[in-house]
């Protein structure tokens, strides 16, 4: 076990765990941020997803003491108490089934809207194809991340509905 | 906060310490049962009575209404649609109400979920429930205001009189802080009602309405408090160690190997079932890992490899067979039949795999045990974990949480008795979760099918004569958490005297055919228990397999009867003249019709020829139908595909389904579960497998058991929603089942299509580009 310090979503947290901790367990049991979930522990389902440097990396597989750079996670996607759009689109094309890799689904969309602005199709499914759903919502997934597209560029990324308490 | 929240804290208390989740019960005033359970100390947990009003509905001081169901949510949105129809009945706004799932000690035990009976068994009861709830609200509003019941109206929870609504008094105001202390009938919790009836259809007015499911915002804000995400003071984390191979018998542990890991507690060992416990998660990931056990082989091989399966089940001998089903004389029409075709169709072994692996956390603190798990059939788990460890069921409770979805695998989840076990053992709050490669290659599994068809046309080309015999792996089919079947009761050496027999099954039978024989068979494999090739309920548990061939068949008969497949199907629909109860025929052709209408349907026959585009050389465009039902309904649906002739890929470029599930309570959430079971199906068509060889099962992870992938999803995916009731305006239409039907066809549907687009028939499941290249080259050179 040794001390680090992580900064995620704004926040600057000391952590004391072994260093090669996967970043997911450290987010999950030792600061209670839970929106990064379990799937695969070998980065290919995407479930564990997380922004580090605008990137959606998969927090399973990092360990937690070598991330120096901020980290964002579902819960830190909303802006000033409102919902980010892409949260407000998954809401509006109701997508979720069992939700469980929906932070996947929407983090993994995130750091593509944030280098791709209006992706094209073929984009979105190349961007998405590595974040599973087994509930197989990606028709869904897909008209948001277009409807999400459409919000930021009409309204920019603080207007979904506010976030609940 | 909304309602749900204030009255969810008030019943099941998150308390939020140190910026982790800490579950705690606190005081529930008027929940039902509300008198034992003061805190988490408090015991027994008596199953709430179904005979009672007040455990279905709870009316509070301002005027909100929580309703109590014994169901739990696979991820359709169930609990929306329960609001909408118990807010029609009770007359409350929808918006004052909020709906409690699935909990044993405080939901009446109503199975929790399966077989898509959500609306169309369980709602029956909360309907009842809530209708008796507004009568008797109304009677007492009477006596508060002093007049005749037929004098009063009621809207939005308050009762007003019809000739003076300045007067006028809440249901809050008349029952908040009491009880009904009403009685309800029925002779099973099914079947349970009041006095007073329920509403015509044209009397709902929520129901119908595509109303936002209200479990949403929370699985987007990354807010909803998942079972895997509970936290318990003192709990520990256990992993599996899996025996290396099927069947493998556990010699010996060193114990040594790690001992001196950081946060070693404990190694548990009972019969062949091995865990190691740690205080923080990735320790025990990691002593998992690192434990050294030795495991005997066992002596002979525990199954055939995968590629042999189906001449292994061809020729086994069945361990169980049903009475064949026969009309007219198949035989003699067979022998006078102008044409006879015969065909075999293989669908593999299919996992449930789910998103992430199964997982439960248990509390033994005061001699209680209390589960907090993702099982879908909450209620056989509190009454399998109680037989298994020997508790009375009463010390024991399940709270249901959310959780990732497997379509049946926490039917017959495991962890919540692993966890139980270990925290009994420990006296610790334990938490248990299986890793991506125990979960994929030891979860249940769909079973595999062999399907052997023969068809007899006249000269006209009609069909004369039919047979269907299916053969399931299904032998020792894996029951709902009962305390002998579970993996690790069956690792720990239990076996109960009779493995379940399995089942195949028949399909959909409303075709006209004069002579016609259905049967089936199971066959078992060598190794029975301890198995990873269990075999559970995966969304329709045989449909999808039977329909795969019953429908590919009837496209093979109207190939060679040069008929286009649509009119086909009509004909033999249409030449019957009596209906059946549930109208299945007049439905089936209903649904058939609005299918080829939304798609544009063209007569013809199959393969298409010609017409294929000149710019697109590699690409070969066809489209298939098929159609079936499950319960009383009727899904038809259409599949446009393209074939690349170069890598045998197949894309489902559109997809069209008519869906008749009668009353529909909730149209988007029916859609969006609709869009789910299809592109389900797809990927069991297109991509998933188990393998296996002769020690074990290898399909592991995303890899090696492949799955639907974003870049698969169709360009456009239509449903339309059918009521093809001869009646269709009945004030007593009823909702039917809406969460597994839609996969049926599907497979077959795209079989059809390749053919329509190749002329090249598929009749083993999956289509991955390697074989359907193959058969195109078997077919084209």
């Amino acid at each position: 076990m040794s001390n680090f310090r992580l900064k995620v979503n704004g926040k600057t947290l000391d952590v004391n765990a072994d260093p090669s901790t996967p970043l997911l367990y450290v987010l999950r049991n030792d600061l209670g941020l839970e929106g990064p979930k379990f799937g695969c522990g070998l980065g290919q389902c995407g479930a564990c997803t997380v922004i580090i440097n605008g990137a959606a990396v998969r927090s399973c597989i990092l360990p937690a003491s070598a991330v120096h750079s901020e980290v964002t996670t579902l819960e830190g996607l909303s802006v000033a108490g409102k919902l980010h759009p892409l949260q407000q689109a998954w809401i509006d094309e109701q997508v979720p089934q069992c939700g469980f890799c929906q932070n996947g689904q929407i983090m993994t969309a995130k750091a593509l809207l944030d280098k791709i602005p209006h992706p094209t199709d073929a984009q979105i499914r190349e961007s998405m194809n590595s974040t599973l759903c087994r509930c197989m919502t990606y028709y869904r997934v897909q008209s948001a991340i277009k409807r999400a597209a459409q919000t930021l560029a009409e309204c920019g990324p603080a207007n979904g509905k506010e976030v609940a308490a | 906060m909304t309602p749900e929240e204030i009255l969810s804290t008030n019943r099941r208390g998150f308390l939020k310490s140190a910026g982790m989740l800490m579950v705690g019960f606190t005081a529930r005033a008027l929940a039902p049962n509300a008198d034992a359970q003061t805190s988490n100390a408090a015991a027994p947990y008596p199953e709430p009575d179904y005979h009672q009003l007040d455990s279905w509905i709870v009316i509070h001081e301002n005027n909100t209404a929580v309703f109590y169901v014994g169901k739990t949510d696979c991820g359709q949105g169930t609990g929306t649609s329960f609001r909408q129809l118990m807010s029609d009945e009770l007359d409350i706004a929808f918006d004052q109400t909020s709906c409690i799932m699935g909990s044993t000690d405080n939901t009446v035990d109503q199975g929790g979920s399966g077989g898509s009976t959500a609306m169309e068994r369980d709602s029956w009861p909360m309907r009842h429930a809530a209708a008796e709830a507004r009568r008797v609200l109304m009677e007492m509003g009477a006596r508060r205001l002093g007049v005749p019941v037929e004098e009063l109206a009621v809207q939005n929870a308050v009762i007003r009189l019809k000739a003076d609504p300045s007067r006028s008094v809440t249901y809050g105001e008349l029952i908040a802080g009491k009880k009904f202390n009403v009685t309800l009938t029925g002779a099973n919790v099914n079947a349970v009602t009041g006095m007073a009836k329920v509403k015509t259809v044209q009397e709902l007015k929520y129901t119908g309405q595509p109303i936002e499911r209200a479990d949403i915002p929370a699985k987007v804000d990354g807010s909803l408090k998942w079972a895997v995400g509970v936290k318990l003071p003192g709990m520990v984390h256990a992993r599996n160690i899996k025996p290396p191979f099927a069947g493998a018998k556990l010699t010996g542990v060193d114990e040594s190997s790690v001992k001196n890991l950081p946060g070693f507690v404990k190694v548990m060992r009972k019969g062949n079932y091995l865990a190691v416990v740690c205080e923080r998660e990735e320790q025990a990931i990691h002593a998992a890992r690192q434990l050294k056990a030795t495991w005997e082989k066992p002596a002979t091989p525990p199954f055939p490899a995968s590629e042999d399966l189906f001449d292994y089940m061809r020729a086994a001998t069945p361990t169980s067979a049903s009475n064949p089903q026969v009309v007219g004389n198949p035989d003699t029409a067979f022998a006078g039949a102008a044409t006879v075709i015969e065909a075999e169709y293989q669908v593999p072994f299919q996992g449930h795999t789910a998103i992430a692996g199964a997982h439960a956390t248990a509390d033994p603190s005061n001699g209680q045990m209390t589960i907090y798990s993702n099982d879908m059939k909450s209620y056989g788990m509190r009454r399998g974990v109680a037989t298994f460890l020997g508790m009375a069921p009463e010390k024991v409770r399940v709270v249901w949480m959310e959780g990732p979805q497997g379509y049946g695998r926490t039917a017959a989840d495991d962890a919540g008795c692993e966890a139980a076990w270990i925290a009994r053992e420990l006296g610790r709050p334990v938490r248990v979760q299986w890793m991506r490669d125990e979960e994929t290659a030891w979860d249940t599994k769909s079973p595999a099918f062999l399907v052997k068809m023969r068809g007899g046309l006249d000269r006209k080309g009609d069909l004369a004569a039919y047979d269907y015999n299916a053969r399931s792996c299904d032998y020792n089919h894996v029951g709902y958490n009962e305390p002998d079947t579970v993996l690790i009761a069956q690792l720990m050496g239990s076996r109960r005297a009779r493995p379940a027999a399995g089942s195949s099954a028949t399909p959909s039978d409303m075709y006209a055919i004069p002579n016609r024989r259905m049967a089936g068979e199971v066959v078992g494999l060598p190794l029975v228990w301890e198995t990873p090739l269990r075999t559970g309920n995966l969304r329709d548990p045989n449909g999808p397999q039977s329909t795969f061939a019953a429908e590919s068949f009837i496209d093979e008969l109207a190939a060679a009867a040069k008929a286009d497949p649509l009119e086909f199907r009509l004909k033999m629909l249409s030449a019957a003249t009596n209906d059946d109860t549930g109208f299945h025929r007049a439905r089936s052709i209903a649904a058939l019709k609005a299918v080829a209408e939304k798609y544009g349907w063209d007569a013809r026959t199959s393969p298409q020829s010609g017409s294929q585009s000149a710019a697109r050389r590699d690409i070969l465009t066809g489209r298939g139908i098929a159609y079936s039902f499950r319960g009383q309904t009727v899904v038809a649906q259409i599949a446009e595909v393209e074939v690349n002739r170069q890598t045998g890929h197949v894309w489902a470029k559109r997809l069209v389904c008519a869906h008749d599930c009668g009353l529909v309570v909730n149209p988007q959430s029916l859609q969006r579960t609709i869009e789910g079971a299809m592109l389900h199906a797809l990927s069991r068509a297109i991509h998933e497998e188990v393998q296996f060889n002769t020690e074990k099962v290898t399909s592991v992870d995303w890899i090696s058991h492949p799955t639907l992938r974003h870049s698969d999803v169709p360009e456009s995916i239509e449903i339309v929603l059918v009521n093809g009731d001869p009646n269709p305006n009945r004030p007593d239409l009823r909702p039917y089942g809406g969460g597994e039907a839609a996969c049926k066809p599907m497979l077959a549907a795209i079989a059809n299509a390749i053919f329509d687009a190749t002329g090249v028939r598929l009749r083993r499941v999956p289509f991955r580009d390697a074989r359907v290249l193959a058969a195109l080259k078997a077919a084209h050179g």
